[in-house]
Order: C-alpha cells, then structure tokens, then sequence
C-alpha cells in the first residue's frame, strides 16, 4: 500500500518521504577531535630548557639508556617496523616517512656488501626561525647519543657521524661530552650496551654554511670539501658518505626514536592526525609575546600555538600581518588563514606553505613585509654556494629586485618579471636552495602583491616615471637615444 | 646603466675617463684571491703547538685512514684558534701538508665556508645576527649600538685598538632568543641596546660577562612562566611498553 503511494511520487519527493521515515535513527556527528593540549607525560625532550643536568647521570634519571640492550637485540627489523607503525615523517623539513627512508639501507642481501654504512646526523641547524635541534643538543645530547644508536642498528650502520653547525660552540661541546661518557659507560664502542653489537659515534663541527644543511652538501662537507650538493641518482642510500651507504637524518628524527621504541609506536602515533602523527618541538620568534621553543603535539592550530604558549601576538591576534610557519624557506600566510591552519604536513601543505621544521616566525602590522621578505632574499643570495646557474644568479637577481621593492622602485610590470624568474630557478637547480630563495617571494606576491603595487606607485607619484631595472626618468640623458624596451615610457 | 651617468657627462668624457687597466668591481663579500703581504705570505712559519698537534691526531682518528682530509675543517678551525682567530696561507698550508692533501683543496675549502677568516681580525670577534627573525625584534638597533659603542666603525672593521671587529652575520640559529650576537664563540641572547652596552663595556675591560639570554630567562623558554615541562620528568621505564619497564 505505502510501495505504491510512493510510486505515485514524483522522484524528488520519494526521496524525502522515504528519508522521513528513517526518524528514529540514533546517528550522531563524529565528535570533532581537538589537537594540541600535550601532556609533560608525555613530552619526549623533557630537559628541552636546561633545568636539570645534561650529564649521563641526569639523562639516565629522565629514562635514557633504559634498557638500551633490548631495544638493540629486537632487530633492526623490529626497530623499522616501529618507526613505520609510528608514523614518524623526518622532521628536517621533508617530512618523508622515516621507517621507509631507514629501510632502504637494508636492501636484500645487503650483508654481501662490505663497505662501512654510516648514519649521518644532521645538525647543521642554519634555517632562519630554527632553533629546535640546539634545545635538544644542550640540555638532552643523550637522546641524540641514543639515537643513533637505535637508529644505525635498524640500518645496520657501523658509526654515527654527527655533523653540527661550527657556531654551536656550547652545543657541541655538551654532545662530545655526552659521547665521551658514553664511551666511558660501554654504551658505546666494539659491545654498545653489552649487545654485542659494534658502534661508533663521532661528532663533526662545520664551519658555516647553510647549504651544508642539504643531504649531499652536508656528506660533501664531511669529506673535507667545499658543500656542493650531488646529483641524485645515485643517492646516498647507495653511495654516501666515503662512497659508502649512507643515511642522513635530522636530529630531532634521530633523538626521538629510543623513546618511540621504549613507549611504542602506537603511543606516538596517537597524536596528532593521520599521516601527520607524533609530537614536534616548535620554535617561535618574531612578534609575540613571549616567544620560545616548544614541545606539542602535531596538528595542533597555529593560532591555539602562539595564543598558549608565547602569550598571543604582540598587540593581539587583529594586529598580526602574517606568519611564516615553517622556517624562511616556505611562503608566508595571511592572517585569515593563519587563523585556520593546523600545524602539520598536509594542513599546511593545502594552504600553499609547508611545515618545514617547524619555525614559526609571526609579524605583526609593524613590520614591512616586503623588507622582510627583501632580508631572506639577501640570506639566500649569500648562501647559494654557486654550483648550479640558476640558483647563483638568480639568487642574486631576486636579491636585487627585491631591494629596490623595498622602496618601490621598480615598474609595476616587474613583480610579474620577478615571479617568472623565481619560476625559472624553481626545480631547475641540482638542490632545494633555488626552490627555498624561490617561495618566499611568490608567498609574498600571493598573499602582499596590493602592498608593494602601493609602494610601488607612491614611489613613482613622488620621484616619477620608473623604467625596468629602477631607472629613474628624471636621470636619463634626454639628448640619448633611449630603447623602448627600457619601460620608461609605461604606463603605471 | 644611463641611471648611473651624470646628465653633463658626454660620451667623449666616459672614453678619457676608462682606463685599459679597469678590475672588475668586487661583488663579493670577501676577495677571494690571496695576495702576499708582510703580515699574510706562506714564507711565515706555522704549526701547531704540543697540546694542539694531540687535539689534531684525535680528530684525524675520527674518519677512515684513507680519507684524512676529511679533516681538514676541524683542523683549519684548530689552526685559526692557535692564529689568534685567523686562518693565514701558513695554515692552510701546514694543514694541507698535515692531511697529504694538495694545498688548493685547502685553499677551496678555506675560503667557501664563512666561518674561516682570511684577514687578521680583533682580540674579540663580535658577530651581529641580523637575518630576519632578528631583524623582526630589532637587531638593526643592536647593530647600529655595536657600531656608535665602538667608535663608529662600520660592519666588517676593526676597531683602531685592535680589540673589536664587527661583522653582519647570517641566522645563528637562536631565533626565539632574538636579537642577539656572538662575541667569539658565546651567544648573547634576548639582547637590548642597553644590555649591548654593558657586555661591549665589559669586553673591552677584558672581563667575560655570562654568556645566554640577558633577559633573565635560563634558555629558550617562556618568559613569563612556563607552559610546559612543570612537572617532575618522569623516570626510567616509566610509560614503556610492558617489555620495557
């Protein structure tokens, strides 16, 4: 009787009648799950502020070295699987997954290879907004020390090398320390922790320079040449370090894996959401007010961040002009959208940045942002170590462009010209370096273009016409014969 | 390029006026090329002292026999301590002599990481991080207080006593303790103009005021109370796995 009521229906409203019978269901909205909130339980740096000592004594007391042995003795395929279940992506700025990155230096039949394999530690922490990586090597160096224990025996690596910034005099100096009492505990060296397993760890001091930071520069670096990064293929899973397998890792990648092996990977995995699990230390500087670094957990909002643990942005969230949230080398975001970001790897991502490593740089409406942006530009252009075309020259010509932005210089037609030129150094250059000097630039046209056309024609209102290149048509000889192609004749 | 010329200046006058032996202009921040002078020319002895050449032989250990060079880093950083914060052509050249490599893979080496000085430089190397971050906090105040506090002199000079050389450095990676200099091999963090004062005067008095934030926090933590880590750290095993505890 009612089949054939509602066939007399028309469609639509069969629909909604057959919808209205459903009236007692008891399906209620997923609960919308809140990230952020971390407890000191369960913080993995618990020395991050230098309270207590850094010493083997104190690292032993905080639960370092806890049965070291077992961990060993699990295997390096217990330990993969572990860092696989915990979804921990390389905290370095990449973000590839971890477990599968270890894994490949133990392809089949890798025993029958006698080369040396070597971890390499990536502690040549250069990125503007970063310092993460200097807390865990002042107050925890054990857990870095642990690390690469933990994590060269799940690569079958024979040493550790650390390779840290020449200007951390303090930092290294508590890692060799660190090392030596290792030594001297049997925690290292021919039987690390009675395992009957065969481990070195040797700490290296660069001599500054931000390219050393990139994998091959780094590996180029410590074999006592200019840090020039290689070409991949082959990559360094395969010929390394002294042309041997080789891993680099970060250090907060490397110091937090005892702990993930000790409390499980599904703990770690808890947090935060999926494919972006774990926790993170966050360093903010920049305009707030109380900026620090930070252990929380991923996925937490950007604004909840700055809001609970620097104590808001200076003069309040509505005088905040935009954030950088993942150190120099990703575009910056409005504010609109920094209010809606969650940080971790694909939130960010979605938005057109990236979490890097994690250096949250907040300005405030005092800043000029173009000069802001003009600086990084100025980093990138000292730093290009001036192997590939693109990245040496276009660092330099992005630098001087930007400059004259600064002031307004410039035609209007040039931001259009400067945006084709961080295009043209964008994947073309051997390293990331030509894509990092490339990003903040065209963040800043995305999201601050109206600010510097606004600069732009104050400048040409008060010194008039500019050309391409910044000249002025004041200065021009008239008595010359001036090219078209020059712009002095546009249009603003 | 038309910019650049004066409106009176005709063409006749930019042809007497180029000479046939124009260097290129300098677009680098250091001359890389060396040039002997009495102070810098290989014919001035070096090596390294006692204590120094034991420190090298433990860092040569570190890496395979074949690859000695791969110390060549520490060693020039080893040698420009003993040559009052320097590297000179005789320690590149006693440390490519040391390591059996060829003196320009030293030379290479020296003169692309920044950190090696090629020039001799004051009793205290006082370096002023203005990158971004610090910029955002006001590391230009503190630059421009370095400069006047010491006589006026400008980024990259040594003051007329020898005692302090300033230069603009790259992040130092201290971000969240901005501003801040290195005044050898110390950071001093969480600076104001005020604070630059007081560690410039005690420098050149020849005391070592303590290195950190100068704002009264320990490290990089919250500076009006923390928010994390209040509590006690937990111990060993605790949390773990069953297998662990």
């Amino acid at each position: 009787m009612l089949k054939t009521s509602i066939r007399g229906l028309p469609r639509p409203l069969r629909a909604k009648t057959q919808q209205s019978r459903r009236s007692f269901a008891t399906v209620t909205d997923t609960p919308v799950r809140r990230y952020g909130g971390l407890k000191d339980q369960d913080r993995i740096f618990t020395n991050a502020f230098c309270k207590h000592d850094h010493g083997i004594k104190g690292a032993k007391s905080r639960g370092d070295w806890h049965r070291t042995k077992d961990i060993l003795n699990k295997g390096d395929a217990w330990i993969i699987q572990t860092m696989k279940d915990s979804g921990l992506r390389g905290r370095g700025g990449a973000g590839f997954p971890s477990g599968l990155k270890w894994s490949f230096m133990n392809k089949p039949n890798w025993q029958d290879d006698k080369r040396p394999r070597y971890l390499v530690v990536n502690a040549d922490e250069g990125e503007p907004g970063t310092c993460k990586d200097r807390e865990i090597m002042r107050g925890d160096p054990h857990k870095l020390v642990e690390g690469c224990l933990v994590a060269g025996r799940g690569m079958n690596a024979n040493a550790a090398y650390i390779y840290i910034r020449g200007e951390f005099y303090q930092e290294a100096s508590h890692v060799q320390q660190a090392i030596n009492e290792a030594y001297a505990d049997g925690l290292l060296g021919p039987n690390a922790c009675g395992s009957g397993y065969a481990f070195d760890v040797y700490l290296h001091r660069g001599a500054g320079a931000y390219i050393c930071g990139e994998e091959t520069a780094l590996i180029e670096s410590l074999e006592g040449k200019q840090g020039k990064p290689r070409l991949k293929p082959p990559f360094p899973a395969d010929v390394g370090l002294f042309g041997c397998p080789t891993t680099v890792a970060n250090v907060e990648t490397v110091s937090v894996a005892p702990t993930i092996c000790r409390r499980g990977g599904a703990w770690f995995a808890s947090f935060g959401r999926e494919r972006n699990q774990g926790t993170k230390l966050f360093c903010i500087s920049g305009h707030v007010n109380n900026p620090c670094v930070v252990e929380e957990e991923m996925s937490i909002p950007l604004r909840e961040l700055i809001d609970k643990h620097c104590g808001g942005v200076i003069g309040g969230w509505d005088n905040l002009l935009g954030i950088i949230p993942g150190g120099c080398s990703v575009p910056v975001l409005n504010q609109q959208k920094s209010g809606e970001v969650l940080m971790d790897y694909d939130s960010l991502k979605d938005a057109g940045s990236g979490l890097g490593t994690g250096a949250v740089i907040v300005m405030d409406k005092s800043t000029d942002i173009v000069s802001a942006i003009a600086r990084f530009s100025q980093f990138y252009k000292h730093e290009s170590c001036g192997q590939c075309t693109p990245c040496r020259e276009g660092t330099t010509w992005m630098m001087n462009m930007m400059n004259r932005m600064v002031t307004g210089r410039a035609h209007v037609r040039e931001i259009d010209m400067l945006l084709e030129i961080t295009k043209q150094v964008e994947g073309r250059t051997i390293c990331a370096l030509g894509d990092a000097a490339a990003w903040p630039i065209q963040g800043l046209m995305k999201n601050f273009r109206p600010e510097v056309e606004a600069r732009i024609a104050a400048f040409r209102a008060s010194e008039g016409a500019v050309g391409f290149g910044g000249h002025l048509s004041t200065q021009i000889d008239s008595t010359l014969a001036i090219p078209d192609n020059l712009g002095l004749r546009l249009p603003a | 390029m038309f910019a650049r010329l004066p409106r009176q200046l005709s063409q006749r006058a930019l042809a007497t006026r180029r000479s046939i032996s124009s260097t290129c202009s300098r677009r680098s921040d250091a001359l890389f090329v060396h040039r002997d002078t009495p102070y810098n020319n290989p014919k001035i002895p070096f090596e390294f002292d006692a204590p120094n050449l034991k420190r090298a032989e433990e860092i040569i250990k570190r890496y395979p026999p074949q690859y000695k060079k791969a110390a060549v880093i520490p060693l020039l950083d080893l040698g420009q301590r003993q040559n009052k914060g320097w590297t000179s052509i005789s320690v590149m050249n006693y440390v490519a002599r040391l390591l059996e490599m060829p003196p320009m893979r030293v030379y290479e080496v020296a003169t692309f990481y920044t950190m090696f000085n090629r020039e001799p430089i004051g009793e205290n190397f006082v370096q002023v991080c203005t990158t971004t971050p610090c910029a955002l906090r006001g590391s230009g105040e503190i630059l421009k207080t370095v400069c006047n506090e010491l006589g006026g002199i400008k980024p990259g000079e040594t003051t007329k006593d020898g005692k302090f050389t300033v230069i603009e450095v790259e992040c130092q990676g201290a971000c969240s303790n901005a501003p801040m200099l290195v005044i050898g091999d110390d950071f001093y963090e969480d600076l104001t103009p005020e604070s630059t004062k007081s560690i410039l005067g005690a420098f050149a008095k020849g005391q070592k005021p303590k290195p950190g934030p100068q704002s009264g926090r320990q490290t990089s933590e919250n500076a009006a109370g923390l928010t994390t880590l209040t509590t006690k750290p937990y111990g060993p095993g605790e949390f773990c796995l069953p297998e662990f505890q």
